[in-house]
């Protein structure tokens, strides 16, 4: 049955990294992070055989403070550095723990060309709609009208979506959740690690300091029941037009199929080359 | 490998065959002019020995790549030309403060931007001493024909291994897509070296701590060694720190394991300087024409000798110190508007007459042009 995150927390954090985290109080990232570990732990992998990686921002800080192999890269750069431990070495488990700015603006090109390769890489961006370590800048998932300090009268730009980005780019697994329903945000993690091939999960997040303050969504409590009003299961939005759909938060697993993944083609590749 | 006499070999491939030769296993690479026959022999070549080849979207993901590939524990490279080398600068600091070894290949082309994509130029070579920001070591070499090419390459593995840091070569056009003869010497006839690895147990492993060579051994990922890597100044555990007494002694080891090592890193060649009043100072291709004048003034008896540079950068500046109560003049004979001429400048300190011979237009630097200038001076 289910480990209580007391148990999980003592396993995996670091016990030599100096705490506190660098996290603002009621921040969503620690929820995400606490049901990463929670789906790691269901999955049996020691923790010598896992990398995280992570690139640059709040939710790229995860790393430091648990107890695998982790590497804080570069700002966006959190998916090439993970290509090449992977294609290097495939038994390691490789896993990319991100932000919405991290990922999907200065990482966008990355993003899509791992999708692409469909590299057997779990994903978790923390979507928190904004550059919090900056101090709130509008992010390429702050919906448009919101508040960011580089958009004061409201943002103008369309925002992606990461999730659906990720399926149409070839992931062979995406899903999103948000930190009101962890436990399924845990189990899409869990679908994710165990997928063999590129998976992302989308962690739609709070970000009460840098986002919610700004546009008048109350405090921390009140934006996780925001993020439970605007949920609305995929199963539920047939029919729905993209207007329908665009302030809502569909949940669930968007694309989830089976396509050889880069390692297993590479070894392919590896072993008519040495035939030749 | 086996011995083979006389192969005749563009630069690019004897890159290729240094860096199987030094134990690649890795290479992630973007195509560009004139340094892409070094991914598509490489993507040949590495999957036959069970390395891997991955070409990447773009010149950052493949140094990034690289890096991840290196952290998993094998040797790998990159190679790439100017507008490549110039997205690629910012993975080079992480590298170089994350002590992670990799070669990083420019074959320069002219610039600055798309510039002249087929035309030799040594314009690059303030850029890979600088170019990736804030104060850092960094080691450049460079090659002035096939055979120097694969042995140049092969050092860069090594030295890369040895002082946990990204080497890159500087190539310049003309010795990638020259052919020349080149024996590739048998296994274990040329040294090569491999990173350290801990040897304490996991407990113990401090990843950035100091050693006598100021060098830590570097655990591969999935090694049983779990440990931090980050591009923020780090500890000795490699988590970050702000603390001034911790950045200090961090950031003078990073700098202390390279300069404890110039000597083996720091190489030249020289021909005639024993007896020279004046040395002609060059590099690369460059360093042919550079040669080719001083036969012929030494054939007229001028008492001319040459420094080649292999090494770039740190700046072999002993090299020419030892000449400093015999020589009268230096002349830096290269390829751009005296990016090293200026390095020599500020090293002589007024102890030689500096002058150049300079080919900043996307031309091969000739022996004449370091002739004119050269027979000025020793007029």
């Amino acid at each position: 049955m289910t480990t209580p995150n007391r148990i999980i927390l003592d396993k995996y954090l670091r016990h030599n990294k100096k705490f506190p985290h660098i996290w603002c109080p009621g921040c969503g990232i620690g929820i995400v992070l606490a049901a990463l570990l929670r789906a790691i732990d269901r999955t049996g992998w020691t923790k010598d055989e896992i990398v995280l990686v992570s690139g640059i921002g709040c939710s790229s800080r995860a790393p430091v403070y648990v107890d695998f192999n982790t590497l804080h890269t570069a700002h966006g750069r959190a998916l090439p550095f993970a290509t090449g431990i992977k294609a290097a070495r495939p038994p390691l488990k490789v896993i990319v723990f991100t932000g919405d700015g991290d990922c999907a603006a200065i990482g966008g090109n990355h993003l899509i060309h791992a999708c692409r390769r469909n590299i057997d890489i779990t994903t978790v961006v923390v979507n928190n709609y904004i550059y919090g370590m900056t101090g709130g800048q509008q992010s390429p998932t702050t919906p448009e009208g919101m508040k960011a300090t580089t958009a004061t009268r409201g943002v103008i730009d369309q925002p992606f979506h990461i999730a659906e980005l990720a399926a149409s780019a070839g992931a062979t697994f995406a899903a999103r959740s948000t930190t009101y329903h962890a436990k399924e945000l845990e189990s899409f993690i869990l679908k994710g690690l165990e997928h063999k091939g590129f998976s992302l999960v989308e962690a739609i997040s709070q970000a009460p300091v840098c986002f919610g303050r700004r546009n008048g969504m109350g405090d921390p409590v009140e934006m996780v029941k925001r993020e439970k009003e605007l949920a609305i299961p995929i199963s539920k939005t047939a029919g729905m037009t993209f207007e329908e759909k665009k302030d809502k938060i569909v949940t669930g697993i968007i694309e989830e199929r089976e396509a050889q993944e880069w390692t297993d083609l590479y070894a392919g590749v590896k072993k008519t080359a040495g035939e030749e | 490998m086996k011995k083979k006499n006389g192969q005749l070999l563009q630069g690019n491939e004897a890159v290729v065959e240094g860096a199987l030769y030094a134990g690649c296993s890795f290479y992630a690479g973007y195509p560009i002019t004139p340094s892409t026959e070094i991914a598509e022999v490489l993507s040949v070549k590495l999957p036959e020995r069970g390395g891997t080849f991955i070409q990447m979207e773009d010149e950052i993901a493949s140094i990034g790549a690289c890096l991840g590939a290196s952290l998993a524990g094998a040797k790998s490279m990159t190679a790439t030309s100017g507008p490549g080398f110039s997205l690629m600068q910012e993975l080079i600091g992480y590298g170089v403060i994350s002590e992670i070894p990799m070669v990083l290949v420019n074959v320069m082309r002219f610039g600055p931007s798309t510039g002249l994509p087929t035309s030799p130029s040594q314009g690059d070579v303030m850029q890979a001493r600088w170019g990736t920001h804030g104060d850092h070591p960094i080691i450049v070499l460079t090659a002035d024909s096939v055979p120097e090419t694969f042995e140049m390459t092969v050092k860069a593995f090594n030295f890369s291994e040895k002082y946990r840091i990204p080497v890159i070569l500087l190539l310049d056009e003309v010795v990638g897509h020259m052919r020349e003869k080149i024996t590739i010497p048998a296994e274990g006839e040329v040294k090569v070296v491999d990173r350290l690895k801990p040897e304490m147990p996991p407990e113990w492993y401090a990843p950035y701590a100091d050693t006598n060579t100021g060098v830590p051994p570097m655990a591969a990922f999935g090694d049983g060694y779990r440990h931090h890597v980050t591009g923020l100044v780090h500890d000795a555990q490699g988590f970050p720190t702000a603390k001034p007494e911790e950045v200090v002694s961090g950031m003078d080891r990073l700098f202390s394991k390279i300069s404890r090592g110039f000597s083996e890193v720091c190489i030249t060649e020289e021909l005639y300087c024993d007896d020279a009043k004046t040395i002609i100072l060059s590099y690369g291709a460059a360093a042919r024409s550079a040669r080719d004048a001083v036969e012929t003034m030494r054939a007229d008896g001028e008492k001319v000798g040459l420094i080649k540079l292999k090494t770039l950068w740190p700046f072999p500046k002993a090299a020419l110190e030892k000449y400093e109560k015999s020589v009268e003049n230096i002349i830096v004979a290269e390829m751009n508007r005296g990016q090293i001429y200026r390095e020599v400048w500020r090293v002589a300190r007024g102890r030689w007459q500096v002058g150049k011979a300079l080919a900043p237009y996307g031309n091969m630097l000739t022996p004449d042009m370091i002739l004119d200038v050269a027979r000025k001076v020793t007029k």
